[in-house]
């Protein structure tokens, strides 16, 4: 109840859309109705493209995101135990840091063709960098005194890491990891509009350039939710890990 | 100068490689262009002024963009922080709006704005003016209540205290704000022109990738880091100096 109280307002915003196109103030090319539009959500869902799209996007989405979490967690925490890596990768990371990853497109294109490489490669280079900066600075924000405290307490490398270390960088590594969710969708859309022969970027453009606006205005209807929800169950998550913090 | 030295020196082992690797030709040009090519390729643009244009018509799209992101962004956010109702209205909106894609929604602003550069820069608008409203929000609510109580208590009326207490109370957060939305807006601006066309840089870049030219593709990303570098420092530069007064630079 108190969920659905929180929520309508985004009920008055789907009513007002429903009136302005309903009443003609603007054409039902240029705004269709939103009943109209989740008919179409439902009939593409029903047909198996939306499905199908989504899989594509969300497989190689996925596949680089978690590609970037493995590689990028090591690659931190690596910066922050070991000067000598430090020293060595992060004058890169700082000279990428102001590069948006969206200028890569054209990059992936020419290296990986129009294939899923191209994409899922984009979503890792995205993604590595907030995991890299969550990672090292979660690991370097930590109080020495606690590793030093667990070492005298007698607990062993490996333990200071899992018992202390890990625990405390954990806040900024759930983050690092928000950012990098986001970044996530926003590469995969950002290049399947782009560069791409499915998914639901390359849906939305289509149907676009195609004409078909309610489909168009279903698909990104779609995309919005994914986003939305997995931006919450992300929440949710990282809320339940992180429990114990006062 | 002896350390700045050694702090470079992987970025320049870095191109090292990547030189020599070209030149024994380990990879293809084609596929990494050695860095002599590229800088080449990038000095070209500049003489023949084609640079300045594309980064030209880049910031004048995000830019304008950004402006009216903030224009929008942190009187919403200040209302939304200052009224119940409106927070209860906007809140959900902005809880799905931060984390959606929002480039999804250019081929919307093409259909409602048309192929030109007011699709593009309503495009930068939508993206970066959630990072404007949330942080105005955060900041608005973060002022003092004291503070509000004692302004209140000495006369001062709803624009007043707009003026001379949430403005300054709240401003590092309004700032932070933009700082976060400047870079978006000059993402989105490049992403839209690739998508749509229109020149700039993103235009550039697209239209060397369909034509196979990697030393253009790679020129054109260096390109565009520097623009938005120097962008970036101008925006730290101008927090610099509207917060003179502020502790964050005066540290005792």
């Amino acid at each position: 109840m108190a969920t659905l109280l929180r929520y309508t307002p985004l009920l008055i915003v789907a009513l007002l859309w429903e009136l302005i196109s309903r009443s003609g103030l603007v054409s039902q090319q240029m705004l269709p109705a939103f009943s109209d539009v989740l008919r179409t959500l439902v009939e593409l869902a029903q047909s198996g493209d939306l499905l199908s799209n989504a899989v594509a996007s969300l497989g190689r989405a996925l596949l680089g995101f978690g590609l970037a979490v493995v590689l990028g967690g090591a690659l931190g925490a690596a910066m922050a135990l070991i000067p000598f890596v430090y020293r060595g990768i992060d004058p890169i990371v700082q000279i990428f840091y102001p590069l948006p990853k969206s200028a890569l497109i054209p990059l992936v294109l020419v290296w990986f063709g129009l294939g899923d490489k191209s994409k899922m490669f984009l979503v890792f280079l995205g993604c590595l960098q907030p995991m890299i900066l969550a990672t090292f600075n979660g690991l370097r924000g930590v109080d020495t005194i606690l590793g030093w405290s667990a070492r005298s307490l007698g607990a062993s490398r490996l333990e200071v890491v899992r018992e202390v270390l890990f625990p405390a960088a954990l806040p900024q590594l759930m983050t690092g990891l928000r950012t990098a969710l986001a970044f996530m969708f926003l590469l995969m859309v950002s290049s399947e509009l782009v560069i791409a022969t499915n998914g639901l970027g390359y849906l939305i453009g289509s149907f676009g350039d195609q004409g078909s606006y309610r489909e168009m205005f279903a698909t990104i209807l779609v995309v919005t939710g994914l986003g939305f929800a997995a931006d919450r169950a992300f929440l949710a998550w990282s809320g339940h890990l992180l429990r114990w913090r006062p | 100068m002896m350390r700045l030295l050694a702090r470079l020196s992987p970025i320049v082992v870095l191109l090292a490689v990547w030189e020599g690797a070209a030149l024994l030709h380990l990879v293809k040009p084609f596929l990494l262009p050695a860095p002599h090519v590229v800088a080449g390729r990038i000095w070209k643009d500049v003489i023949s002024g084609q640079f300045e244009m594309n980064a030209a018509l880049t910031l004048y799209r995000a830019l304008i963009g950004f402006a009216m992101a903030c224009l929008i962004g942190v009187p919403a956010g200040i209302l939304i922080a200052s009224d119940r109702f409106v927070r209860w209205f906007a809140e959900p909106l902005v809880s799905v709006g931060f984390p959606m894609p929002k480039i999804a929604f250019l081929p919307v602003f093409m259909l409602w704005f048309g192929v030109y550069d007011v699709s593009k820069i309503v495009m930068v608008c939508f993206a970066a003016v959630f990072a404007v409203v949330a942080a105005a929000e955060a900041g608005t609510r973060g002022v003092d209540k004291f503070m509000l109580w004692s302004a209140r208590a000495m006369g001062a009326g709803r624009y007043q205290l707009f003026r001379e207490v949430i403005l300054p109370a709240a401003m590092p957060q309004f700032l932070t704000g933009m700082q976060i939305a400047l870079p978006v807006s000059l993402i989105t601006a490049v992403a839209a022109e690739m998508l749509m066309g229109g020149a700039g840089l993103g235009g550039a870049m697209l239209a060397a990738g369909n034509y196979a030219d990697s030393p253009g593709v790679f020129s054109g990303i260096v390109q565009t880091s520097v623009v938005g570098l120097v962008a970036v420092a101008g925006m730290t530069a101008l927090r610099r100096r509207l917060l003179r007064w502020h502790p964050e630079f005066n540290p005792r």
